[in-house]
């Protein structure tokens, strides 16, 4: 499935650049999360596996992907063939104990970072509350225009994780479909967007993609989001984790 | 109206535009004059930090009790005059904020790294994150909630960076122990910081074992 995807030509008249700030520890975390798996024990082929998928789907969407990622790659491919090996066979290198589990000082990295990443949604939460309450000179201060709003409400992980939902979907679809020659623009998907929304102020995330025929129009499509989303015409809010996206345009 | 020590900190904190320390109202008690009516200002002359302290507990059970619109908050080492959570939606169209400005996650818990572990380095910070954090930082610079707080030793003399008081104010946080996870968090830090030097001493002693003459000797001349 993956070799097809990178197979797959976008017409993009339309680079959308989006820069990342999330990064593997993030990714890592996500899926951990996401396939309710325990820190400590993490079942590093099947996370491999997922992390490679969510690796490529975000080359294939051209997103700016820091070089890290790849190192990350190549570390969980590491430990994934150090674990194959039976114990009495496996190579101690010199930095690590003799017997030491290969997933250890990855583990401990996420574990160190995840509290971290804990502490930093807390303060979001008082950011939240802060933002309620008022004193003097908060006129004179000056609301600043702000470069860093969020994104989205969901982080990147989750709009990939739906995107590759729709995405599988659609080449289950291609299968028994005649494919005609058909071009699709970022830009001609915004418009299309935008006309959907027209007179109504939110939409599901699956609707965007209910009339996509291949899987191309699926990329552009979701870059056509992305980049709404960055431009601010359009928010996306998660509910619930890992639940259904909702799409609301920007008042 | 005789005028108590309570009332004319109340007048303080109402025109203050930014957190009072008990401190500072000290300062302005020692040095106040009322050139009109100089006896005025003198029986406060004096007053001592415990009994503006004291004066402050006293003036935010006032608030609470007697269910005023404002509250009094301590926040970023000193206090201030606050409107209640309930009023926001006029206060805010009155403020014409229309939309809160918040961080993004990333910068959240960048801010949450650099507030426990200052002061820290970007690569530090990096090494943390799992990935490069130049962008954020430079957002975060931008916002005034983090600054630069001096040089490390460490090879290449980076920045570091630790957080200011408006990170204090805009996250209504008293200190930095005001955190959540404050006290784990930090604690490790020292952990860490004291493995360290030991690594870096016992590289250092290697490091001077293996100099040649001529090296140890450029070193002299340049202390």
């Amino acid at each position: 499935m993956i070799g097809k995807v990178e197979t797959l030509t976008v017409e993009s008249d339309y680079k959308v650049k989006l820069a990342v700030f999330e990064g593997p520890l993030d990714l890592l975390l996500y899926l951990i999360k996401k396939e309710e798996v325990d820190i400590y024990d993490i079942p590093i082929e099947r996370i491999t596996n997922q992390y490679m998928e969510y690796l490529t789907l975000m080359q294939l969407l051209n997103l700016e992907v820091a070089g890290e990622f790849l190192v990350m790659a190549a570390t969980l491919m590491y430990i994934k063939s150090r674990m194959l090996l039976p114990v009495d066979q496996q190579v101690t290198d010199t930095e690590t104990e003799e017997g030491e589990d290969p997933r250890w000082e990855l583990i401990r990295q996420l574990v160190e970072y995840k509290k971290f990443k804990d502490a930093g949604l807390q303060l979001g939460r008082r950011e939240e509350q802060q933002a309620n309450i008022f004193s003097r000179g908060s006129a004179a201060s000056g609301i600043e225009v702000d470069k860093d709003v969020p994104l989205a409400e969901v982080s990147i992980f989750d709009l990939i994780n739906a995107f590759n939902d729709v995405l599988k979907k659609a080449s289950a679809r291609e299968d028994f479909r005649e494919i005609m020659e058909e071009k699709f623009t970022v830009s001609d998907k915004i418009e299309e967007i935008l006309y959907t929304l027209r007179d109504r102020s939110e939409m599901i995330f699956s609707e965007l993609f209910a009339t996509a025929s291949s899987r191309a129009e699926v990329v552009v499509t979701f870059l056509a989001l992305l980049e709404l989303i960055r431009l601010k015409r359009l928010k996306v809010l998660q509910v619930e984790a890992f639940g259904e996206i909702r799409v609301l345009k920007v008042a | 109206m005789t005028l108590e020590l309570k009332k004319i900190i109340e007048a303080l904190l109402f025109s203050a535009e930014r957190p009072l320390a008990p401190k500072e109202i000290r300062t302005i008690f020692a040095e106040a004059t009322d050139e009109e009516n100089p006896g005025a200002t003198e029986p406060f002359r004096n007053v001592r930090e415990a009994q503006i302290v004291a004066a402050l507990d006293e003036l935010k059970a006032e608030c609470e009790l007697q269910q005023h619109s404002y509250q009094l908050v301590e926040i970023a080492g000193g206090w201030r005059l606050v409107t209640r959570s309930e009023c926001a939606p006029w206060v805010k169209k009155l403020l014409d904020e229309a939309r809160p400005h918040r961080l993004s996650p990333p910068s959240l818990e960048t801010l949450a790294i650099i507030a426990l572990r200052q002061p820290i380095s970007r690569a530090d910070i990096a090494a943390i994150r799992g990935v490069e954090v130049d962008g954020v930082i430079k957002t975060l610079l931008e916002r005034d909630l983090i600054t630069i707080v001096g040089k490390s030793d460490a090879p290449g003399r980076p920045m570091l960076y630790g957080t200011t008081q408006k990170f204090l104010e805009h996250f209504g946080l008293r200190d930095i122990d005001d955190m959540p996870k404050a006290a784990e968090l930090r604690l490790q830090a020292a952990a860490l910081k004291t493995a360290e030097q030991k690594a870096e001493e016992a590289k250092a002693k290697e490091a001077a074992a293996n100099t040649t003459p001529e090296a140890s000797e450029a070193n002299e001349g340049q202390t």
